[in-house]
């Protein structure tokens, strides 16, 4: 067995009062891909900050690559939960971002960049504003900004959420493609349980806020697992699992309400 | 594509170009029939008339106003940049100097300018000193608020990239301002015409303030109308400027915002 390429042990955070994380302890294997699933308000975007370094926490210790992980280390590329696309500039401009943050020259960003449009699904759009494009195009835009830092891992706040459920299914087929062949190492957060089974090979559950981790579940079927013929059976009976288990007594008690 | 946006332009401008005749046929037909002296109200094709006799006055007097706006806006321009700058870096700096800022605002300009024509003379420098003590305020808020309209997820995603303050500045902020800097532009190029000509009227050797005032000692309305056409057009073509230079450094802005005059 290989060793974990990032791991959180049992951290601890909160805003002022309010306790968002409460021991968290989850790992991620080199060339997987994980989701982070639970309710809304749970805390997920949170470990994306702790990851980035925007909030610190209060306890407990992050590792990567088997050291603890130093402030100034930034293995991750981000997507935030909103694409963040900047409006005044080009796609192409757009996708650089971080190669220029980097302090890579705009030529040579632009041609590093450049050949991956068409895989991406943008060829054509180079020059367009982000205003000009549909929902889809943006995130995938969004995502060939986060992939071309070529960091060891992407982050990737739920992506999908704001689209409509077709081109959602279009963008996750898309997506689980380009995971087949590039072998990214990606932690996806999301709500949409269907998401996380049909994507990755692990799921984290986390509980209502303070998130801990409740369950981890593989996920082990076969890929691409959208067309594979008995995939997609398989995939809704852990679905209906999981959501069984979200929606158990205990579960529902800790979150004081129901949804 | 071309012509049909101009036509758009020109249909859109319609009700304005025909609010605008109907007052104007109003106060023409008043004049006539009224029988009012031309030397109370003098109708708007005699201002038009006395406008094209005396151009090369007006011109000649339009000349140091647009000149004084000109350099005073660009001074105000430089000071409020650069100051909007201390202070979105500095909330030490912010709280120090905004109620300065403030204050400026509530100088009432009646009693400032011949203060500032006595203290710096008839020159072009009084005026210019006005003119961007008119412009400055409204041109520091409108940075200082664009600054703080950047997305929250923008500078989260330049942080995770390891972009430093002044790199996250330089890419999301600045740009981010760049709406409120050109609303804040139009505003405030409008007083600075108004401001140029009130401190010509405080003390000048020429512009259309002083010009104003001369025509009327004369008992000449006709030309102090003819002289507030000019600083209206003048007006008028300054804030078209700004939509063009807008579209030219900004194209963007016209794709995200719908809302437009
Ligand atoms: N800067 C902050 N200050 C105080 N509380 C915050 C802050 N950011 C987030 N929170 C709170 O922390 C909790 C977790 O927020 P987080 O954004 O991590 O949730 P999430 O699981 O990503 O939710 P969603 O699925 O809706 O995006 C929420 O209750 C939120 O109100
Ligand atoms: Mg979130």
């Amino acid at each position: 067995m290989t060793a974990p390429l990032l791991s959180l042990d049992r951290i601890s955070l909160s805003y002022g009062e309010i306790d968002v994380l409460r021991d968290v302890s989850l790992d991620v294997m080199p060339g997987e891909f994980v989701s982070i699933l639970g309710p809304s308000g749970a805390g997920k975007s949170t470990i994306f900050k702790l990851l980035t370094g925007a909030v610190a926490a209060r306890s407990g210790e992050i590792r990567f690559a088997g050291r603890p992980l130093a402030p100034t280390d930034r293995p991750f590329a981000f997507m935030p939960q909103r694409d963040a696309l900047m409006p005044w500039r080009r796609i192409i401009d757009n996708t650089t971002l971080g190669l220029e943050v980097q302090g890579l020259r705009r030529k040579q960003a632009h041609q590093r960049v450049r050949p991956l449009f068409e895989e991406f699904g943008l060829a054509g759009f180079e020059q367009h504003y982000p205003h000009a494009l549909s929902g889809g195009m943006r995130q995938r835009a969004a995502l060939l900004r986060t992939v071309v830092q070529d960091r060891p891992v992407l982050l990737i706040d739920e992506p999908f959420g704001a689209l409509d459920a077709l081109t959602r299914n279009q963008m996750q087929i898309w997506l689980e493609a380009m995971w087949l062949k590039h072998r990214w190492t990606i932690i996806l957060i999301t709500h949409d349980v269907r998401e996380a089974v049909m994507l990755s090979d692990r799921i984290h559950l986390l509980s209502p806020r303070p998130a801990r981790v409740e369950q981890t579940i593989a996920v082990p079927l076969p890929r691409p697992r959208f067309s594979h013929p008995t995939a997609r059976a398989e995939a809704a009976t852990i679905e209906t699992s999981i959501l069984d288990f979200l929606l158990s007594p205990q579960i529902q008690e800790q979150q004081g309400q129901l949804p | 594509m071309r012509g049909r946006m101009l036509r758009n332009h020109a249909f859109r401008a319609l009700p304005a170009l025909a609010a605008a005749s109907s007052l104007l046929l109003a106060w023409e037909i008043y004049c006539r029939l009224s029988g009012i002296s031309e030397t109370t109200l003098p109708a708007p094709s005699q201002v038009l008339q006395q406008a094209w006799l005396n151009r090369d006055a007006l011109w000649l007097n339009t000349v140091p106003t647009l000149r004084a706006t000109l350099f005073g806006f660009s001074l105000s321009l430089v000071l409020a940049f650069l100051l909007s700058v201390v202070i979105d870096f500095s909330s030490l700096m912010r709280r120090a100097l905004f109620p300065i800022f403030i204050a400026s605002q509530t100088l009432p300009l009646v009693a400032i300018a011949p203060l500032v024509v006595l203290w710096f003379g008839f020159g072009l420098l009084p005026k210019i000193l006005l003119v961007a003590l008119v412009t400055f305020f409204p041109m520091l808020v409108a940075l200082a608020e664009g600054y703080g309209s950047t997305e929250r997820e923008v500078e989260d995603l330049l942080a995770s990239m390891g972009a430093s303050r002044w790199k996250r500045f330089w890419l999301a902020r600045l740009p981010s301002a760049l709406p409120y800097f050109f609303a804040g532009l139009r505003i405030s190029i409008t007083y600075a015409v108004v401001a140029a000509i009130f401190a010509e009227y405080a003390g000048a050797a020429r512009g259309l303030g002083i010009y104003m005032l001369n025509a009327k000692n004369n008992f000449r309305p006709d030309l102090v109308l003819a002289a507030v056409l000019v600083s209206s057009l003048l007006t008028m073509l300054l804030f078209s400027a700004t939509w063009a230079v807008q579209r030219m450094a900004a194209p963007w802005i016209d794709g995200t915002s719908r809302r437009r005059p």
